[in-house]
Order: structure tokens, then C-alpha cells, then sequence
């Protein structure tokens, strides 16, 4: 018998295979030009009153606090931000750090689901991107200005001094400088290089006059040729894989600044897991934070769907236990290896000063998501407004815990303090808040906050084989409709 | 070349969608046109086969842009803490053990190499930025980062003919065709 002859065995027909079908992204069978008229009007139309009510507060915060904060910091001098002391020298690392995390939901949703062929990303990668861009922008001041004399700041840079001397390059601080300004620059590529085809619609559609001028510069020419279309292609490829890398990367470094110390509470090595998690998880509340709110007022619920909020709201469960098992993980390793210097400093943050802080983290982070198991409570916009709020919070709580929490109590009782913020160290975080909330109203202002090209190709009618005779249905399979919670009201 | 037909870019021709455009390609492709593009408001899938294009030489040039970093941040790092100065801080010695030390600032630099080239490689391939083309003179053109589909067809290629491409696009199921006109600035 040879190989030659053989057919293929007939296909049992008896058989049907359940399959789950997917569930449509875009709802009510929108067409190209709907998506392309509801995403360009937002920008292209009056804001909503409430754009104004957001951003004219924000934008003051972010005045008086970054503005109006770092001139009165430069001018006095960085003793009244509490640095000759250190204790009181957390609250901006704390800062940097809940900053620096937020961004990490953008670079995970741009590059780690595209990687993962998660459409479901389409709809919200570009808002998300610009989320990370602003949050890494707020979190660059904090250590920028930290160093105090700011313009000092470029010894940061690999420069020698005027005796020579180069940068410690062993230091983690170093280490943090290069991952922060990599991941700012490579995210802020990825966000172009997406925006490129989207801010060529804007300029097709402009009329004539400083406007197009504006876009077309932008958009430096792009004409959606598949000649450039397979380059294009195969550079986001490229640099989603290079962004998913680095995001792992960003903060496993951030935690090394803690990690390589000696301390007690930070010496572990549990440390860049359980930070990128965490950032992870409370870049994803943030992204919610924002999005939840942005999809109601412009009506873009057939683009962010209940699904794309489900997801979320499932990977906000999912990072959030894996920050629950770290934070017991960090307390049985505390038991476990005997060392009392090590249990000293977790019982010094559960029923220390702090404990109210440590409160807080436990239930803002590993209690709330929990109410996610239940599918009521992700489709219910408040509770997951809730809980995004909860995260947020708790995030912020949890660097406190993790920095001011120890460093109150290190191996010098001469360093041992109780922490008090200062006015400026309330001033910039405020402001950083402002900020970050006005540059993302500027951004729904100016630039569209969905991507056009990318939630277009995920339509059906997009693969050019979807109505091709020549391919049909599968016969063994039966196709089971997929739950989709749809909202009628839109 | 006469100056009259300097002035033609090409046809232009609509198709209704994606599968339209996607038959029409590999028909283009077949009779032999060498300098021609599909046009969309977003990447088809398979039309690079259709069309005949080759895979993007992009990862080459990323591998040695990310292989540059690397080198460079191994260098930096290494001539500057253990050959110019070498600095003991915290008891850490500066040598050839020293070499971990320099892992994250290594990674850092390849992964900024590596995506600086994937920005500036991709505009040189793609040729851009380039503000002005001739395609943006034709209104219809407009609609393709909205919801049109395209075929360009240009005068360059040696098998174009004013008479048999504009039968070929009508015939392969284009709508509107048009004989797009540069702004002859020269003449």
C-alpha cells in the first residue's frame, strides 16, 4: 500500500463539535464610515460642557501644584520637601512609583495582547497608550527634581564630570534612569506610529487651511498604500515585541532600586514579579477610571463594548490575587526563613503607625477585585467604577506602605521617624494629578482617542475571504451563540 | 518623454471592498505591472500575496539596530567602570565580574536601539515623511482613509497604456477610474 493512493478518511458527519462563537467587538453592525464620523467628530465638534467643567480645574491643579510647587521647591530649596530626612523623603518615590505603574496597562494592552491576538485591544490601545505617556511624563518629575538641584539633573545622563568620574553604572538608580527614559521613548513611538493612519483620516477630512496643514504634518504623508501598509505592519509587530519585553523590564527594574538594598521589607526577591503585577493592575483601574466615563459622555458604546469592560474587569481580578499571594508571600518568607529583622519590619507595617495604610492596601487590593467572580458586578458600571477607585487608592497605598512603611524604621535609630507629609509634597502630587487628568482631556481634545484603522480591520467584512464561496461552513461543527450583554440605550 | 506625459501619475480605480479589492490585486499582479498599489483605510490581510509583495526586510535592520545597542551599552558601561576610572562603591569591585552589573543598561539600550530603527527604518521603506503626492490632486482619493478601497496603477510601469490599463481596471471591476494628473511645476 502506498502513501500515494491513500485518501483521506471521510469526514464523520454524525459528530458535531460545540464551539463557542466569538463575540462581535463592534456592535450593531457599524459601517467603515460610522467609525470613522463617531471617533473624528468627537474632535471635530464642540466638547461637551463637562470637557470644560474637567479640564479648566485640572489644568489649575496642575498650575498651582506642578507649576507653582516646583518654582517655589527650586527657589527655597528641596528642605522644605522634607528630603534632609529619611522618612519624610518617601512620598515622592511614592509618587514616582504609583506613576510609573499606571503607565505599564497601555504598554500591556498595545503590545502584550496584540502579541496575544486579543482584538478586543483595538478599541482601547490608543487611549491607553496616551495614558501611559502622560502618567510616565507625571512620574519623571518626581526624580527629576528629587535630586535636588534640578539643574544638576543632566549628571543623570551618561556624561563624565569635570574630574572624569562616569555615572555608577552597578547603581539600580542608574538602571532606572535608562529603563524609564527607553520606555518613555519607545512608548511614545508606538503611540505615533499607531496614531499615523488615524490623523491621516483627520487630515483627509479637514477642510482646507491651517488645520489640515497641522494634520498633514502629522500625519507626514500617510496614503494607506499596502506597499506601506506591509512595512507598517511589520514594524508594530516588531515593536510590540521589543514594548512587551521592556514593560516586563520597567518595573522589575524599579523594584531592583528597592530589591538590591539591605533593608529589611525590600531585600526579597519576590520583588519584580509582584511589582509588574501590581502595575499592571493598577494601570488597568486607571484605564477603566478614564475610559468608563469618556465611552458614556461621547456615546461610544459600540465601540468599547460590556465585553471590553469584562475583560478588564477579569484581568483586574486576575493581577489583583496574584498581588494578594505576593503580599502573603512576602509575610510567610518573613516567617518562614526565621530572620527577625525581616518579621520585624512586616509586624512594624500590619500593627505599626502605619497600620491604617497597610488596612487600606489589603482591602483597596486583594479583597475588592474579589467582587469581580461574580458576573453582576462586572456589568454593573458603578461597581466597576468602584472598584477601579479602590485600586487606585490602593496602589498609591500600597508603594507607601512598601516605602514610607520601611523606611521608618531602618537599622538606624537615629533615621527612625513618623511620617508627615509636607505642603509641597501634597502640592505636586495634586498637581501631577491635574496634570495627568488635563493632558488627557487635551488628548480626547485634539487627538482620536480610538484607533480608527485597527477597529475597522477587526469588522468581518474586513478579511477579504469572510463571504468567500470557496471556503464553507465547517460541518462538523455546530456553533453556539455567544453570550453578548448588550446595552438597547445608547 | 514628452512633456505632456510627464504630467500622468496614473489610474486611479475604486473597488466596493475589502474581497473586491483583494480578487482585483492578484489580476494587476498577474498582468505583469511592477509599479502599482492597493489603497485602504486599514492593512488587509493576505493582500501581500495578492499583490506579490515580499516580506518586510524591517527585522533585519531592527536586529542590527538592536545588536548596536547592545554593543554600545556594553561598551559604555564597561570602558567607563572598569577601564577609565574604576570606582568601588559599596565593596562592589570593577572588573570582569562586574559584567552582571551591566545587564538591565545592555537590555535598556538594545530594546532603544532596536525601536529607534524600527521608527526611522520604516519611514526610509515606506518612503515618508513625503507631504505632497500626486494621488492627494484627486478628490475621490479622500475617501480611502475613510471607507475606500483603491487600486493606483502608475505611469512609470512599462506596461502601462492610457487605453489597455484603463480596460484592464474596468474589466477587473473598478469604478470610477480616473487618470490622475501631476502638477507639472517644472514645464
Amino acid at each position: 500500500m502506498s502513501s500515494t493512493t491513500q485518501t483521506a478518511p471521510e469526514a464523520r458527519t454524525d459528530i458535531k463539535l460545540p464551539v463557542l462563537e466569538r463575540e462581535t467587538l463592534i456592535l450593531q453592525g457599524r459601517s467603515y464610515q460610522w467609525i470613522t464620523e463617531r471617533v473624528c467628530g468627537i474632535l471635530e465638534n464642540k466638547q461637551p460642557l463637562l470637557w470644560w467643567w474637567i479640564f479648566i480645574p485640572c489644568s489649575l491643579m496642575a498650575l498651582i501644584g506642578v507649576g507653582g510647587g516646583l518654582v517655589r521647591l527650586v527657589a527655597t530649596g528641596v528642605g522644605i520637601w522634607g528630603n534632609s530626612n529619611r522618612v519624610m523623603w518617601g512620598w515622592p518615590i511614592v509618587n514616582f512609583v504609583f506613576w510609573i505603574g499606571i503607565g505599564h496597562a497601555g504598554t500591556l494592552i498595545s503590545a502584550i495582547l496584540f502579541l496575544t491576538r486579543q482584538h478586543w485591544r483595538t478599541s482601547i490601545n490608543r487611549a491607553s497608550e496616551a495614558m501611559t505617556i502622560f502618567a510616565v511624563i507625571c512620574a519623571g518629575i518626581f526624580p527629576a527634581f528629587h535630586v535636588g538641584r534640578v539643574w544638576f539633573a543632566w549628571f543623570l545622563a551618561p556624561l563624565p564630570n569635570a574630574n572624569g568620574i562616569w555615572q555608577n553604572f552597578k547603581s539600580p538608580l542608574l538602571w532606572d534612569v535608562f529603563a524609564v527614559s527607553t520606555y518613555f521613548t519607545i512608548s511614545l513611538i508606538f503611540w505615533y506610529l499607531g496614531l499615523m493612519p488615524d490623523l491621516a483620516t483627520i487630515r483627509d477630512r479637514c477642510k482646507p487651511g491651517l488645520r489640515k496643514m497641522l494634520y498633514g504634518l502629522l500625519a507626514i504623508g500617510w496614503r494607506g498604500g499596502n506597499r506601506q501598509w506591509s512595512h507598517y505592519e511589520m514594524a508594530y509587530l516588531l515593536l510590540a515585541s521589543l514594548a512587551t519585553v521592556l514593560v516586563l523590564s520597567v518595573h522589575s527594574v524599579v523594584s531592583f532600586d528597592f530589591a538590591s538594598s539591605v533593608v529589611p521589607g525590600w531585600h526579597t526577591t519576590i520583588f519584580p514579579p509582584y511589582f509588574v503585577a501590581g502595575a499592571i493592575f493598577g494601570g488597568f483601574a486607571m484605564v477603566l477610571t478614564i475610559m468608563v466615563p469618556a465611552r458614556a459622555i461621547y456615546g461610544l458604546q459600540d465601540l468599547i463594548t460590556m465585553k471590553h469592560i469584562d475583560n478588564m474587569a477579569k484581568i483586574i481580578l486576575l493581577t489583583g490575587t496574584i498581588v494578594g499571594y505576593a503580599y502573603l508571600m512576602e509575610l510567610f518568607v518573613a516567617y518562614y526563613t526565621g530572620a527577625i529583622y525581616e518579621m520585624d519590619a512586616f509586624k512594624f507595617r500590619i500593627a505599626g503607625p502605619y497600620w491604617w495604610a497597610y488596612a487600606v492596601m489589603m482591602s483597596c487590593n486583594v479583597l475588592s477585585p474579589q467582587i469581580f467572580w461574580f458576573r453582576a458586578c462586572r456589568e454593573n458600571l458603578w461597581v466597576v467604577m468602584f472598584v477601579a477607585m479602590c485600586v487606585n487608592v490602593g496602589m498609591w497605598f500600597e508603594r507607601f506602605v512598601i516605602i514610607v512603611g520601611t523606611l521608618a524604621r531602618t537599622w538606624l535609630p537615629g533615621d527612625w521617624k513618623t511620617f508627615s507629609p509636607t505642603l509641597q509634597d501634597v502640592m505636586l502630587f495634586a498637581g501631577t494629578i491635574g496634570l495627568f487628568l488635563a493632558l488627557f482631556m487635551l488628548f480626547l481634545r485634539f487627538l482620536p482617542c480610538i484607533n480608527i484603522a485597527e477597529v475597522k480591520w477587526t469588522l468581518k467584512e474586513s478579511d477579504p475571504h469572510h463571504n468567500d464561496p470557496l471556503i464553507p461552513p465547517d460541518p462538523g461543527v455546530t456553533l453556539i451563540p455567544a453570550y453578548q450583554k448588550e446595552y438597547s440605550k445608547s | 518623454m514628452t512633456p505632456d506625459r510627464k504630467r500622468i501619475y496614473g489610474y486611479l480605480a475604486e473597488f466596493e471592498s475589502a474581497a473586491a479589492l483583494y480578487q482585483a490585486a492578484a489580476r494587476v499582479r498577474d498582468a505583469g505591472f511592477k509599479h502599482w498599489d492597493c489603497y485602504s483605510a486599514y492593512p488587509i490581510h493576505g493582500l501581500d500575496g495578492a499583490m506579490g509583495i515580499k516580506r518586510s526586510i524591517l527585522p533585519r535592520l531592527v536586529f542590527v539596530g538592536g545588536l548596536t545597542g547592545f554593543v554600545t551599552a556594553f561598551v559604555l558601561s564597561y570602558a567607563t567602570q572598569v577601564v577609565i576610572y574604576p570606582t568601588v562603591v559599596q565593596a562592589k569591585p570593577a572588573n570582569l565580574f562586574t559584567i552582571p552589573a551591566f545587564f538591565p543598561i545592555m537590555f535598556e539600550l538594545t530594546v532603544l536601539f532596536a525601536g529607534l530603527t524600527v521608527l526611522f527604518g520604516l519611514l526610509a521603506l515606506i518612503r515618508l515623511p513625503r507631504l505632497n503626492h500626486p494621488l492627494f490632486e484627486s478628490r475621490q482619493f479622500q475617501r480611502v482613509t475613510d471607507d475606500g478601497f483603491f487600486i493606483a496603477i502608475e505611469a512609470l510601469d512599462p506596461s502601462f497604456d492610457t487605453q489597455e490599463t484603463h480596460t484592464l481596471l474596468a474589466e477587473i471591476g473598478g469604478a470610477n477610474i480616473e487618470l490622475v494628473e501631476e502638477e507639472d511645476d517644472d514645464g
